[in-house]
């Protein structure tokens, strides 16, 4: 898609995808598919929803290193350690 | 302080709420979570949340409580749990909730009787715990998120199954399980052990089934058992999708869903709880689900398999269904060994004689 330069980086796609845009972007004022997906991408990039997404793991409370023991205490208790 | 003394489910949910197992859920629902949860099985922060976790008044009185009024929360015997500070009360249409969430209004389903039998006015608003629920019975085997966290840890688990059922184990459901231990570090055997249906087989002969298959069929060192403190709902898809979440605060990374998942009578359709994952995005449900088709012994096979890996016809398959176990059990006889071990049929049997069913 775009040459590798100090600013710019390629990116590889499907090359049946990159046909179908070039098929798309005829007669709608992008002039490449670069272009397009610049486009695209900056607009996707922009959307507060996609930060607002929600986490993807809810990150378990931090245990004190008194609970840890506590815990590890009552699993060897119960005979699961 | 004002009271309300809490039924059996209201207790199941307020000891998993302290206990971290409906994290990020904090409380009881306010009405916003509430209608998050019903119309779109979503929080409004957008965590997937598929089921009312709901405390109802239950007086007129207690119709008053104002937010900003803190309550005291009470088991059974009138013991002061936990205080809620009560941020919300609301009414519901229950005739809704049940449509949505039961996806029926029938009388004849237990959630919906439940819902008929408690008020359509919620309190919501975060608890905070004094004492835990007081328990008599399977107590080496309550383990908290926290606890199966340093478990699986300790362990040096990284990919966790999940298996629940509220029924006793056949080989059908053993068949499920070493399938998924084959592709993970371990499994969380999770019977639920909260409020069933009086027809359903009694938890404390659930929990022996699994010591004796366990103990004699299973790799001891790759399998946790534990109880699941919930009480069922009957929700079927829904009850799935909330099954599999909570799992992922004990430390699960998968969940296993079969046919008919949390289902009753004929409510819902055989693999219903499983395609309602796909009305998701996998990284917004954020645990992997296992599905398996009906599993049974194939005498042609000469080992247990699924309508997706067998290819011969029902006459083939071992299978039973529940209403036949239990007239063989009741008759003194005892089902296949390929349809259950002996020694769980054993345990169904001195159950069965003693009028606790199969």
């Amino acid at each position: 898609m775009a040459g590798q330069t100090p600013d710019m980086v390629t990116l590889k796609i499907p090359r049946p995808l990159y046909e179908r845009v070039q098929q798309l972007i005829e007669g709608t004022g992008f002039r490449s598919v670069t272009e397009f997906a610049t486009y695209v991408l900056r607009d996707l990039a922009a959307q507060p929803a996609l930060e607002k997404r929600p986490a993807r793991k809810k990150a378990p409370a931090r245990m004190t290193a008194a609970e840890l023991k506590a815990a590890r205490q009552r699993l060897r208790e119960l005979g699961y350690l | 302080m004002p009271q309300v003394s809490l039924n059996q489910r209201e207790l199941a949910d307020l000891e998993m709420i302290a206990s971290g197992a409906m994290s990020p859920l904090e409380g009881f629902m306010t009405e916003a979570e509430y209608r998050g949860a019903v119309d779109s099985m979503r929080l409004p922060s957008g965590v997937v949340w598929s089921i009312p976790v709901v405390l109802s008044a239950k007086t007129k009185e207690q119709e008053r409580l104002k937010p900003g009024v803190e309550v005291a929360l009470l088991d059974e015997a009138g013991n002061a749990l936990a205080v809620m500070e009560v941020s919300d009360r609301y009414g519901v249409s229950q005739e809704y909730e049940a449509q949505m969430v039961l996806r029926t209004t029938d009388e004849g389903h237990p959630g919906v009787q439940y819902l008929r039998s408690i008020s359509s006015v919620y309190l919501g608003g975060n608890i905070h715990l004094i004492r835990h629920p007081e328990h008599r019975d399977f107590l080496r085997y309550r383990l908290a998120p926290k606890e199966t966290r340093v478990l699986f840890a300790a362990r040096g688990w990284n990919r966790v199954a999940a298996f629940q059922t509220r029924n006793p184990i056949h080989r059908a459901h053993e068949y499920l399980q070493k399938c998924a231990l084959e592709i993970t570090d371990g499994i969380l055997i999770h019977p639920l052990v909260g409020e069933t249906k009086a027809d359903d087989i009694p938890a404390d002969v659930r929990m022996r089934c699994y010591e004796e298959l366990i103990e004699r069929y299973y790799p001891r060192e790759r399998v946790v058992l534990s109880v699941f403190p919930a009480a069922m709902r009957y929700a079927g898809p829904r009850e799935a999708i909330f099954h599999a979440v909570v799992r992922k605060n004990y430390g699960c990374t998968h969940f296993i869903v079969g046919r008919d998942h949390a289902g009753v009578g004929d409510y819902y359709g055989t693999y219903d709880a499983q395609t309602i994952f796909g009305e998701f995005d996998p990284q917004d449900i954020d645990i992997t689900p296992l599905f398996f088709d009906h599993a049974f012994y194939c005498t042609r096979c000469g080992n247990m398999a699924s309508t997706k890996t067998c290819p011969h016809g029902k006459d083939d398959h071992v299978f039973l269904s529940g209403t036949k176990v239990r007239q063989m059990l009741s008759e003194g006889e005892l089902p296949p060994a390929e349809f259950t071990r002996p020694e769980v049929a054993a345990v169904l049997a001195e159950s069965a004689t003693k009028g606790g069913g199969a």
